[in-house]
């Protein structure tokens, strides 16, 4: 564990601390941080630059509509979410689990396959899947249909009820790839003795995965769900491209992310509302430095770490 | 080596898994494709088929490659791809290693400060950051993307970099300040090294929204001169008529350098984790 | 890691590149800010090519954005001051911001703004209509286009002209079996408001007469003019394509041109497309009138102007371009080479297309409005056009009724909307 402090009582001046921190510090506060700060202290300030105090943050909160739809696009973000942790990660571990193996063939074949979908962008992920749910050109009805189960189609993406779960999944099937390297990663990183002694013990196996490696990679896996969480809390760009930034069916795919743009850049002859978007923005990174804290002080560091 | 202890039948379970998913991934990747090289016609009405006989066009390529100087638009895609990589990778470890190896004040506040850039769109900064990019003389340039994205991908390397170096042996560091090593040599001689497999795992988690940016180089760099791909693109999403071969050729193109991309890395991810083991 | 070394070597040979980058000028070169990349080869190849050989020293660059992001972006670098010298303008309000926020000049002596009447100025003037800043460029007309050739088939021998005509045409088709009777589909939303309730409605709310009383607060949304074209559309459910929920847009321009669907609800700027992909014999129809012999409404909206960033570093190019695009020179260029986008200068211009001719003869028998929501109903928040896409989509699918959505469309434009006086 990492718990030796190195430095001596006294020393001087640690300049290399400065020296490794200091470039990137420095592009990130000017590029970033800068600019995000002299945009989002809006929130304070009407649209006129009067300064409103919390008056914003009571209006979103307060006004019937704006409130409906804050809340309606924080449920479906929270379950666009729960699709993420209970889908795209289990299945990302899975395959970096068989995929780890190491007497397995074609992992290189099938860790680069998997990775393809993350690699394209919005606009055409959304395309062909709107292309391949699509009621109009058949082919997913075709398919359904060839394997008896032409019943079960439904035009997915324009109902109400299945759009956001529809988009939840292809966003995991986007996706895959990150959790799914991360974990092989992790678990690669895991020393040949440790398996080799556990092989001696006679755990092998299922049983060597769920008792050895998963314990060894929770921290990874700690790493994997917290930037899931950060994903899907700012997520934009797929429902953007295959829904439009209305978020439809009814706004019932809009997300946080979708409800900002509209609200800041404004969409179609609904002109942006800088003060208001900055007020949405800056409560959605207070619920995902919220999230991010929990995982900083409540997991990371409880997690045991293994230095090989 | 230990002796395998593995039944075929295990085996042929995981291939049957990774088969399946291969299938699953890989289909919608396959209809793009196929429809790349289709008429408009045959994409709609007859998604499926293969590009044969009447229903194969090159409509779309030759469109790619009529309008708009794609090669300088790949060309410049690439050139900030790679060179913000080369800046995030860079400072990022060097970030991440000052966070996770030394113990020192503000080290938690630093962390978590440099950190909060994952948690806000930073399109939110547009307006700020194009002023800067004015007054700097940056605009329609590559570097004010280069630098945005710089920023963009510091806070998630630094966030996954320093957990992973965490996992570095103290002792072997220990070691080397015993020999005598600068605390910069341990950092590029031992240290880097050795997380090799997260270094490629971030080069490509950075590397692909950047590759697929629309918004920036938008609002930066729209000039003739310093289109990217993804926004050479989007001339070909109308109002009310999309050209769809355009589309659909100029991003399966779009596939092909970050795929390549992604083999160096992943290829970097096998030998750091393989000459990691007989450190 | 030699990658990185590579990586780096790039990254400076790229420094260079930049560094040196080509620094002569002697011609002007304005640069057009446009959400039209449909027109890309338009401009390029006919209009800029015209404006250079009558203007030598001045250089032209049509620099469109995907129409989605253009307001977005446009404000962005209006704001951070990279805009184009020329700036396409969208119709009545989101103008408007941008000349009382300083990024739009005002064009009220640019010569030949003669050309242009009030009317054709409306969406571009302030609202005492005291100060125009775009010139108009284009008007589009909603209509429906039909196949010809699945109305011969179908045994239909005349567009419909009347509403019971229409549904019982609709009825035909789909008893016939062969085509989807309506072309139209409610993923993208504005299909349904803009192809469907703007271009019925006016026939309802009697074109200029019923918008401008919603303005003045004399009408209401839940009133039965208003909310009747709601209940039309209501009726167009079974005659629309299987899952259209989930059809988009240019799905259903795609079944339309495949031949699979008999009639389309659209407008005039599908011709240059339409005419181009479809294999069969097209025609048009203006929207029917409830009753024979009632006067018809058309939703002629002025869709389209073109401005002048007021930080222009070459004003007085930028003007001489915008004068020449507000001549008749250019209105026949531009209307011939996009059919559809009709010129609104007062000079007659000569229009070739067929279909577009038909469309425009529907202007001497029909009275011209624009569409409902455009001027000053969409100011506020909830804006009265977006409301009106969910609106319409709603009522579509049955999943609100149509004096449902009229009253919840009008409970949000008072929200916000004081009708001048009251």
């Amino acid at each position: 564990m990492a718990t030796v402090d190195i430095a001596p009582v006294k020393k001087p001046f640690r300049w290399h601390i400065l020296v490794f921190l200091a470039p990137a510090a420095l592009i990130y506060t000017a590029v970033m941080i800068f600019p995000l700060i002299s945009t989002l202290y809006q929130a304070f300030f009407s649209q006129k630059w009067e300064f409103v105090g919390f008056g914003n943050f009571m209006q979103l909160f307060t006004d019937p509509r704006l409130s409906a739809s804050f809340w309606n696009a924080l449920i479906n973000n929270v379950w666009f979410f729960i699709i993420h942790m209970l889908v795209q990660n289990p299945i990302g571990i899975l395959l970096a689990a068989l995929l780890s193996n190491p007497r397995l063939r074609l992992r290189g074949f099938y860790r680069t396959v998997f990775f393809i979908p993350t690699i394209l962008s919005f606009v055409i992920v959304g395309f062909v899947w709107k292309l391949i749910l699509s009621p109009t050109w058949g082919v997913t009805s075709g398919l359904l249909k060839s394997v008896g189960l032409g019943w079960l189609f439904q035009p997915w993406l324009g109902k109400e009820e299945y759009a956001l779960t529809t988009l939840a999944l292809i966003s995991n099937w986007q996706f895959i790839g990150i959790p799914m390297m991360l974990i092989y990663a992790a678990l690669l990183s895991i020393p040949d003795e440790v398996l080799e002694a556990a092989e001696c013990d006679g755990i092998t196996g299922w049983s060597q995965f769920w008792k050895i490696q998963l314990p060894l990679v929770l921290p990874a896996i700690g790493i994997v769900s917290i930037l899931t969480f950060v994903g899907n809390f700012n997520a934009f760009d797929l429902v953007y491209a295959a829904q439009g930034a209305q978020a439809g069916p009814n706004f019932s795919t809009d997300l946080l992310g979708t409800l900002l743009y509209r609200t800041f850049f404004g969409y179609q002859l609904q002109l942006g509302d800088r003060a208001m978007g900055s007020t949405v923005a800056a409560v959605m990174f207070l619920i995902i430095l919220a999230g991010v804290c929990v995982y900083l002080f409540g997991i990371q560091t409880r997690l045991r770490r293994y230095q090989f | 080596m230990s002796k395998a202890t593995h039944s075929p039948l295990r085996s042929i379970a995981a291939h049957a898994i990774l088969l399946t998913y291969t299938v699953i991934a890989l289909f919608p990747v396959f209809v793009i494709i196929i429809n790349s090289f289709k008429s408009k016609k045959a994409i709609f009405g007859a998604p499926l088929s293969l590009p044969l006989g009447d229903a194969f066009s090159l409509i779309g390529y030759e469109t790619v490659f009529k309008r708009g100087d794609f090669l300088l638009y790949f060309q410049n895609s690439l050139m900030v791809t790679v060179a913000s990589l080369v800046l995030v990778l860079l400072f990022g470890a060097m970030a991440a290693f000052a966070l996770s190896e030394y113990r020192f004040r503000l080290n938690t506040l630093t962390g978590l400060y440099l950190a909060l850039g994952i948690m806000i769109p930073i399109r939110l900064g547009t307006v700020a950051i194009l002023q800067l990019m004015v007054a700097s003389g940056l605009v329609n340039t590559l570097w004010a993307l280069i630098l945005v994205y710089t920023a963009q991908g510091l806070p998630l390397s630094i966030f996954i970099l320093s957990e992973f170096m965490r996992t570095v042996s103290d002792d072997l560091k220990n070691a080397g300040r015993i020999d005598g090593m600068s605390e910069y040599r341990i950092f590029f001689r031992l240290v880097l090294p050795l997380v090799r497999p997260a270094m490629a795992t971030v080069a490509v988690f950075t590397m692909i929204p950047i590759w697929n940016d629309l918004w920036f180089p938008l609002i930066l760099a729209p000039s003739e001169a310093t289109k990217t791909v993804t926004l050479g693109a989007q001339m070909f999403i109308g109002q009310f008529q999309t050209d769809w071969n355009g589309v659909l050729s100029a991003l399966a193109l779009a596939i092909l350098p970050v795929l390549i991309l992604y083999l160096i890395f992943s290829r970097q991810l096998i030998r750091g984790i393989t000459s990691g083991a007989v450190k | 890691m030699t990658l990185t070394k590579h990586l780096l070597a790039a990254t400076a040979t790229m420094a260079i590149v930049s560094a040196v980058a080509p620094a002569f000028a002697e011609d002007v070169n304005l640069t057009i800010e446009s959400w039209r990349t449909d027109d890309l080869t338009v401009w390029q190849d006919k209009i800029i090519p015209a404006f250079e050989a009558a203007n030598p020293g001045i250089k032209v660059t049509f620099a469109p954005t995907a129409p989605t992001e253009y307001n977005a972006a446009l404000n962005a670098k209006l704001e951070g001051g990279s805009a184009g010298d020329i700036i396409t303008c969208r119709p009545f309000d989101a103008s408007l911001e941008l000349y009382n926020k300083g990024y739009l000049a005002a064009l009220n002596d640019l010569p030949g703004m003669e050309n242009f009447s009030p009317v054709a100025k409306a969406a571009w003037s302030t609202d005492d209509q005291a100060t125009t800043f775009c010139v108009p460029m284009g008007a589009v007309i909603h209509g429906f286009f039909y196949n010809k050739d699945a109305f011969a088939k179908v045994g239909i021998t005349q567009p419909p002209a009347t509403v019971d005509e229409f549904f019982a045409d609709l009825d035909k088709i789909k008893a016939d079996g062969t085509y989807i009777p309506l072309a139209m589909g409610t993923n993208d939303q504005w299909e349904a408001a803009t192809m469907g309730y703007q271009n019925i409605g006016p026939n309802y709310w009697k074109g200029e007469e019923g918008r401008l009383a919603l303005i003045a607060g004399k009408e209401k949304l839940t009133d039965p003019q208003w909310v009747e074209p709601y209940a039309q559309l209501a009726k167009w459910k079974p005659y629309l394509g299987d899952g259209f929920e989930a059809q988009t847009y240019s799905d259903s321009q795609n079944l339309f041109t495949l031949g699979r669907a008999a009639i389309y609800p659209t407008g005039s700027w599908e011709i240059a497309g339409f005419e181009a992909n479809a294999t069969f014999a097209l025609g048009v129809f203006p929207p029917p009138v409830p009753k024979a012999g009632d006067q018809c409404y058309i939703s002629d909206h002025t869709d389209i102007g073109i401005g002048m960033n007021a930080k222009s570093a070459n004003p007085d190019a930028a003007k001489k371009f915008l004068s020449w695009v507000a001549s008749p020179e250019f209105g026949t260029i531009f209307a011939n080479a996009l059919p559809g986008f009709f010129p609104l200068s007062s000079g007659e211009v000569k229009l070739e297309d067929p279909i577009a001719q038909e469309f425009v003869s529907w202007r001497a028998k029909c009275k011209s409005t624009i569409r409902s929501t455009y001027a000053i109903l969409s100011r506020g928040t909830p804006n009265l056009e977006n409301e009106t896409w969910n609106a319409s989509v709603q009522v579509i699918k049955g999943a609100e009724t149509p004096e449902a959505a009229g009253a919840r469309l009008q409970a949000g434009l008072d929200s916000w909307y004081k009708p001048a006086g009251k």
